[in-house]
């Protein structure tokens, strides 16, 4: 027994380099395509390339006869399973049967017809190519406004108005605060259909075992858990014989949180043929039948005294569902309502959501999932408040913020928010970027005639989702922790992280907790054999509601480590610390192995206390966390183009206590990239007719090296009440901020030629226009 | 109807009989099994898929694999030697430059060839020579950051 | 994406290469930059494919005379970082440093390209601004086609059928002029959406020579005489830059209209001219 004990220092809040890195910077790792089954099977997915038609016939003789081909799917095969699952339960919600083929009508572009499944993928291929489907096409409708108007065509031809749902909410008496308003400003804002774009984009490999009646589903997914839930009832089998296993995922932001069409179709083709099959998605069929982000068409009002004080704030929300409703379609535009008084005092909200069919792939969460829609529409308006009462931007936000003293806050939409102290990543952001010095530089900038803008946005989210009263499938998260005999540490996470590092954070919480070296900690996740149940990582909720229930399983480990201890050193009170058992009274010890040993030898146990070392905890979260910070961003517009550059890009997040900085920085860089693109470049556009413009990456501009700017981010800690860790979640923060502050930054820049508003994507084209506008 | 195709692929030599349509992609991950290089796209933009031929960083999504008759091919795992980590690689992972890691062994590849060209680049040479490779997770500053260190520390 | 199936031959001579040709099913690899990608979206389907690359002699760059040729098998990269590139005509150079990124310079090929006529391609800017002359061999002989005259239209060359890019001819660039390649590149697929190409050799305070190529803002790539003989004829840059592109057709896509990149090859040529005349000695 050891007696003398160095405290290992903590490693809450180091820079620690991540534990999931040597297998990706190898290329060990394995995604879903890098797998491979004996016998197994490809599939090609015939896919509608008309928005809307009718289906006469489909003839698959050719594509039957060509050899390789071992079966095809179409339609009628199908009928009879469940359907692609909606989560959502919004009163009067319009729900259109979802099958996993087409029936007799296709209602966009990409809308899974037929599977083609080949001994390889080349031959699965080739034959997708031979099977005939004969069309009928009919008028489609890929705008939700036009979809709204009278005589539009109808998407479903059972709803002829397309629309899916109503949905009503507020707070306040918004009457009589526009009644008693010096000033009201009004906008319509867009937030434009972004594609999420995972540069690993979908996979499915379905096994069956016919002896076990077992099916094993790989599917690059968030939801490992869920996606097992729902595809068995779709198919109708024990929930028990279904495993599901995420491989190495490549990315997800919101568009793997989702059960899809061909996630079941595949575990139904595999029980099908008896062999393993597998589907990976193009990068068309990524950007046709993956879900899309954003899609809404929102009017705002706000109304505010001549000081600048807000007091409310009308909204009328139009949704672009798409055709139909995937997991989370419709709930995602009542999270913006949610989100809609953003930082600010004003108690009086009303907001009207229109949930709207038109022939485009479904919305649902991408990055932010509603919130980005939200603060970008609630900053720009604060910011065009400011510019009608020739009030600097920064000041309005200070004179309208919820006060540091306020917290726990109700808003008018129904939400506490948890900590804040709102000012003081403005003044930091203002601080780092020298403000005043960037106001006296663009006034010499505009006397000479340059475009100079700085725009600011001080954001607030929903992040750490959520109570389970929230969300439809529970908003809890799980985690077990194991010791193993050799003094191992084995962590089962329900959460799936794919790029966010909880493999290292969570590390880093068990090193602290149980004064392991991280190395000695594994983290396991993504397999539903292996795993206890979990919801996944979304929301930014891995660390914050999986990262708490690891943090809880913890502490009923150690409680019971103490008991082993305390039997050990014949004592009743020790302290666990560091490693270590400690009987303070007489200074001797027990290392952890010796205690893990100890706990499964079992050659004598703690009074009541079983063998073995393994805790698990399900803990439900009391409430949201609400991380909130300030971007200040400089922009110069190009006079003659139109181009616009950024000079600087400053951000200050508040994301409650951090646990690895280098991470935390990775996940606000990526998400002012996603930010920024959605500002500058993003745009997934359908024609008239409802085919898709933007279809592939030549198309279709994700940020690139050499057009993004340098990232000045630092932070302000104000440590969250809600969870035992302190911390808020990072994952959406960057996006979150970014997409208002540019605006703001460019409308500021064009100010003086009477700019007032621009809709994203602030294309060259569309600054030049109106530059030569106001000239003319 | 298929062919012959002779190649080096890290240095050990492969034979085969492919397709001629086969891409060099599909033979790399699927016949030679070395699944580090990835597919993120079809039309030559993300740079998932990017090799060293003959000491040149391509895309291996836009090759059939019987160009590279006679060819050397080094992917991402033929990095390490003898266990010990590229530069790079290590690199990559001191400066937290992946998340999911998914574009990360075509964004090495294609970084090895920038400093090859160009052993101390600016920050806009960095960029500009990672044009050619999409990373949707990191805003590509940890990128920049790690190949800057690799520079500094006197190249790959 | 995975194309249809083909027959794929390396032939070692020219002349085997043009008879493989001769059925007319067959397409020449270069690169595969452009062909690839069609044949993996099934928008090409050849029956046999003739890879130009075991042929000697296709990628040599080489100076004699005061004219440079270049092997229609070299690389963007091979002409980005040839020193006789640099040396004697510096702005194809420049040209093929902004083409695509570092993966496609290493792989894609001059002859390819020009091939291709994709009118949003950067390097017939550069070549019609240089005169630049496109050799064809088919079964019949040799023949060079102005670069000027062989961009014809989107995708449209003047070559015939059975014909082989197998050189492109630039004339030495004086020392003495300058030059300056601008390119407004697509955000997603790097291409230009107008790229510009300037030579002015000065004289006193005129200007004695000024070419001008503009790629990317109609069908195909074309010379902006008008704005040349503004140049020469002393009329300064900016009038020159503002005819750029009168009476030519424009091409329009989701990210820039005609009116728009008509306007954009006047900004950049104007600072193009700019440039190159910093440039000139």
């Amino acid at each position: 027994m050891a007696t003398t004990i160095t405290k290992p220092e903590t490693l809450f809040g180091k820079r620690v380099r991540r534990q999931e890195d040597p297998r990706l910077i190898t290329g060990t790792a394995l995604y879903l395509d890098d797998l491979k089954m004996p016998g197994m099977h490809h599939a090609c997915v015939v896919r509608s390339p008309h928005a809307a038609a009718k289906i006469r016939g489909i003839d698959t003789s050719a594509a039957r006869a060509l050899p390789g081909v071992a079966a095809i799917f179409t339609g009628a095969d199908v009928t009879g399973l469940g359907a692609v699952p909606c989560a959502a339960s919004i009163p009067g919600l319009r729900v259109p049967h979802h099958h996993l083929l087409a029936q007799d009508r296709v209602y966009y572009v990409g809308h899974p017809v037929a599977v083609v499944v080949g001994t390889d993928r080349y031959i699965a291929r080739d034959a997708a190519e031979l099977v005939e489907v004969d069309y009928e096409p009919t008028a489609a409708v890929a705008d939700p406004e036009k979809a709204l108007a009278a005589g539009a065509p109808a998407v479903h031809p059972e709803w002829p108005d397309n629309v899916a749902f109503n949905f009503h909410q507020e707070g306040g008496d918004t009457e009589e605060a526009f009644r008693q308003a010096d000033v009201v400003v009004r906008q319509r804002i867009t937030s434009q259909r972004l594609i999420p774009t995972s540069i690993e984009t979908r996979g499915v490999i379905a096994e069956w075992r016919a002896g076990e009646r077992s099916l094993t589903l790989h599917s690059s997914t968030q939801i490992p858990h869920l996606l097992r839930t729902l595809v068995a009832g779709i198919l109708g089998m024990p929930e028990n014989l279904l495993r599901v296993i995420t491989p190495e995922v490549g990315g997800g932001f919101g568009s793997k949180l989702n059960v899809y069409a061909e996630e079941a179709l595949m575990a139904y083709i595999a029980m099908k043929i008896n062999k393993p099959v597998k589907w990976v998605e193009s990068r068309r069929e990524n950007f046709q039948a993956t879900i899309h982000g954003r899609g809404h068409v929102d009017y705002f009002e706000l109304a505010a005294l001549r000081d600048g004080t807000i007091l409310g704030l009308k909204l009328k929300l139009i949704q672009d569902l798409g055709a139909y409703h995937q997991l989370l379609t419709p709930v995602i535009p009542t999270l913006s309502v949610l989100m809609m008084p953003g930082l600010y005092r004003f108690k009086n909200v009303n907001a009207d959501v229109v949930g709207v069919f038109t022939n485009c792939v479904p919305t649902d969460a991408y990055r932010g999932a509603g919130r980005p829609e939200a603060t970008h529409g609630i900053e720009r308006m604060v910011d065009m408040l400011a510019q009608e009462l020739k009030m600097d931007p920064a000041e309005i936000r200070l004179k309208n913020f919820v006060h540091a003293d306020e917290f726990p806050y109700g808003t008018a939409t129904g939400l506490t928010y948890d900590s804040g102290d709102y000012a003081k990543p403005l003044h930091k952001a203002m601080a780092e970027a020298g403000y005043e010095q960037l106001r006296r530089e663009q006034a010499a900038a505009r006397a000479e005639g340059r475009l100079v803008g700085i725009g600011l946005s001080t954001y607030g989210e929903i992040c750490a989702l959520g109570p389970s009263i929230a969300l439809p499938a529970g908003g809890w998260e799980s985690a077990t922790v194991k010791v193993e005999p050799s003094g191992k540490v084995t962590v089962l996470t329900g959460a799936s992280p794919h790029g966010q590092g909880e493999e290292t954070t969570f590390a880093q919480i068990v090193a602290d907790e149980l004064g392991v070296p991280m190395d000695d900690v594994l983290v396991v996740h993504g397999d539903t054999a292996v795993v206890q149940y979990g919801i996944g990582t979304f929301g930014s909720r891995g660390t914050a509601v999986g990262g708490s229930a690891l943090y809880y399983a913890l502490q009923d480990l150690k409680a019971k480590m103490k008991k082993f201890g305390a039997m050990m050193l014949g004592t009743e009170q020790v302290n666990f610390s560091g490693g270590y058992c400690v009987d303070e009274a007489t200074g001797k010890s027990v290392t952890f192995a010796e205690m893990a040993v100890a706990a499964y030898h079992a050659k004598k146990l703690p009074a009541n206390t079983e063998p073995g070392l393994v805790a698990t905890h399900f803990w439900e979260p009391p409430n949201f966390t609400f991380p909130f910070g300030a971007h200040l961003v400089v922009t110069e517009v190009d006079r003659e183009t139109g181009a616009i550059e950024i000079k600087r890009y400053v951000c200050v997040d508040d994301i409650g206590r951090i646990i690895n900085p280098l991470i935390v920085d990775g996940q606000v860089h990526g998400g002012v990239a996603q930010g920024l693109g959605q500002a500058l470049w993003e745009q997934a556009v359908y024609d008239e007719s409802g085919q898709l413009v933007s279809g592939e990456l030549t198309d279709y501009a994700l940020p690139r090296a050499s057009r993004m700017p340098w990232i000045e981010s630092s932070h302000t800690e104000t440590p969250s009440p809600v969870n035992p860790l302190g911390v808020k979640g990072v994952g959406e923060a960057g996006t979150i901020g970014c997409s208002p502050a540019v605006v703001n930054s460019v409308v500021d820049a064009l100010s003086p030629l009477g700019v007032r508003h621009i809709d994203m994507p602030l294309t060259p084209e569309k600054i030049w226009k109106l530059i030569e506008g106001a000239r003319a | 109807m298929k062919q012959t195709l002779t190649l080096t692929i890290n240095g050990k030599s492969y034979s085969d009989e492919v397709e001629p349509r086969l891409l060099l992609i599909h033979y790399l991950r699927e016949v030679a099994g070395l699944t580090g290089p990835h597919i993120g796209c079809e039309t030559s933009i993300c740079g998932a898929c990017t090799v060293m031929l003959d000491g040149m960083a391509v895309k291996s999504c836009t090759m059939f694999a019987v160009q590279a008759e006679g060819r050397s091919v080094l992917t991402i795992e033929g990095l390490a030697q003898n266990g010990k980590l590229d530069p790079l690689q290590e690199a990559f992972w001191n400066e937290h430059a992946l998340q999911c890691g998914f574009c990360t062994p075509g964004m090495i590849m294609t970084a090895r060839q920038l400093l090859a060209d160009n052993p101390s680049p600016s920050e806009q040479e960095i960029r500009h020579g990672l044009e050619g490779n999409l990373c949707r997770c990191t805003g590509y500053q940890h990128i920049v950051n790690a190949v800057k260190a690799v520079a500094k520390a006197g190249g790959a | 994406m995975i194309s249809n199936a083909f027959s794929y031959h390396t032939p070692e001579t020219l002349e085997e290469a043009l008879a493989m040709l001769e059925d007319g099913g067959g397409k020449i690899l270069a690169g595969g930059m452009s062909l690839i990608p069609l044949m993996k979206l099934r928008l090409a389907s050849p029956e046999s494919v003739v890879d130009l690359r075991r042929i000697p002699g296709l990628k040599a760059i080489t100076e004699e005379g005061g004219a440079v040729r270049i092997g229609a098998m070299a690389t963007h990269h091979e002409i980005e970082i040839s020193p006789v590139i640099r040396g004697k005509c510096p702005l194809l150079g420049e040209a093929a440093s902004a083409i695509g990124d570092i993966q496609v310079r290493n792989m894609g090929t001059i002859g390819g390209s020009v091939a291709h006529a994709d009118p949003a391609a950067d390097y017939p800017a550069a070549l019609v601004a240089l005169e630049a002359r496109i050799r064809l061999r088919s079964a019949n002989g040799e023949r060079t086609v102005e670069a000027s005259e062989f961009f014809v239209d989107a995708f449209t060359t003047a070559m015939e059928a059975g014909e082989i890019v197998v050189a492109i001819e630039v004339k030495e660039e004086e020392a003495s002029e300058g030059f300056k390649y601008e390119k407004v590149a697509h955000p997603a697929s790097g291409f230009p959406v107008v790229g510009v190409a300037v030579r002015v050799k000065k004289s006193g305070a005129g200007i004695a020579m000024a070419r001008i190529g503009v790629t990317g803002m109609g069908p195909h790539a074309f010379r902006a005489r008008n704005a040349e003989a503004l140049l020469e004829g002393g009329a300064g840059a900016a009038a020159a830059a503002a005819v750029v592109g009168e009476g030519e057709e424009t091409n329009s896509d989701l990210y820039a209209s005609g009116e728009y990149r008509r306007h954009l090859a006047r900004v950049h040529a104007g600072r193009a001219i700019a440039a190159a005349l910093t440039r000139a000695l």
